[in-house]
């Protein structure tokens, strides 16, 4: 037990068990064929969740360690600049269409979970930690404290959204027969975030590029067009 | 592979600034982002030492998610109260929303591709 009550006190095993914990998820996946509906993220997080809950230890304490990880979400935001370049061709020729269906996609990801989430009775809190769940969760977070929800849920919420889209797009993508790359990554950004963008590189690298770009879009468009929507759906 | 991280962050910390003075609603890193793309473009060409770290980094994108999720168990209270509104209208948003932009963008993907291949 002494060994523990160290152990458990230093950030770096929290850091340690992120780590091992993703690996053996990712390797456990990869093993089954890549099935997005174990998702290495989710299971990650059900296992990682698990065992702070059976030994007793408080967020705060496991984001102590966690958060050296958490900061790189800031140059890799910065760093998808990189295969935008390398596509910036095929962008510019797209431009007009991708902004329409970025605007689109958005006001439908927002307004559809607002009104399902409000038929079905979920409370205000709820729902204004729901508006953002398409968004890429350093966006999210800002918007769901700007709206007045609650920004740990709505980063939660944007997680599970983002699993979610890596299981539907595939089956959507074929039933729509969608064979181009950018399209795939494009849809998968603006509907699942960073982690569609994550899940589209697999696709290829164009895919990849697309996803990060309509990443972009989507969150700098729904911080704007928030704000507006909700009211006129009469919450808040 | 240092000098490419180094920039990645200080274009994150111009975006803040940026952030800080204008109130925009947009986060930081996404304006570090558009920064970086202007100076590629403006550039021509994307330096080694940049490419190393950013592909690094986008390797492991998905890894970078897992601490804020863990987040998830400190709501566990109105997951309980509110979970069949919550999940339904993830999945119909999140289904439809992929669906609207799929459908806008694959027509004009294809019209595209015809144009390129009267060429």
């Amino acid at each position: 037990m002494e060994f523990w009550v160290f152990f458990s006190a230093k950030p770096l095993m929290w850091l340690i068990i992120t780590i091992a914990v993703f690996l053996s998820s990712s390797w456990f996946n990869r093993r089954l064929g890549g099935t997005p509906i174990l998702h290495p993220v989710l299971v990650s997080l059900a296992l990682i969740i698990a065992f702070l809950l059976m030994t007793g230890t408080p967020y705060e304490t496991y984001f102590e360690g966690a958060q050296f990880i958490h900061f790189l979400l800031g140059p890799a935001t910065v760093a998808l600049a990189v295969p935008l370049y390398d596509h910036f061709e095929r962008v510019k020729k797209m431009l007009l269409p991708l902004v329409v269906a970025c605007m689109a996609g958005a006001v439908t990801a927002a307004a559809s979970a607002l009104l399902v989430a409000q038929a079905l009775d979920a409370s205000t809190g709820t729902l204004l930690s729901i508006a953002p769940k398409s968004v890429t969760s350093p966006i999210a977070i800002g918007i769901a404290e700007k709206l007045g929800g609650y920004p740990s849920l709505a980063s939660g919420l944007v997680l599970v959204t983002g699993a979610l889209g890596c299981i539907l797009a595939p089956p959507i993508y074929r039933i729509l027969n969608v064979q181009d790359e950018a399209v795939k990554g494009f849809g998968l950004g603006v509907a699942a975030h960073g982690m569609g963008t994550a899940f589209a590189f697999e696709y290829g690298l164009m895919a990849g590029a697309f996803g990060g770009l309509a990443m972009g879009m989507t969150g700098a468009f729904t911080a704007f067009m928030l704000p507006l929507l909700i009211p006129l759906l009469g919450i808040g | 592979m240092l000098i490419g991280f180094l920039v990645l962050l200080l274009l994150q910390f111009v975006g803040e600034l940026i952030v800080m003075y204008t109130g925009m609603p947009v986060p930081g890193p996404v304006v570090g982002m558009v920064l970086l793309l202007i100076g590629l473009i403006v550039n021509g060409g994307v330096p080694e030492v940049l490419r190393q770290p950013s592909e690094a980094l986008l390797k492991h994108l998905a890894l970078l998610f897992v601490p804020a999720g863990v987040g998830l168990m400190l709501h566990f209270g109105l997951l309980k109260d509110d979970w069949l509104a919550i999940s339904v209208a993830l999945v119909v948003s999140t289904a439809l929303a992929i669906l609207i932009t799929t459908l806008i963008l694959n027509r004009s993907a294809k019209k595209l591709q015809q144009l390129e291949e009267r060429k």
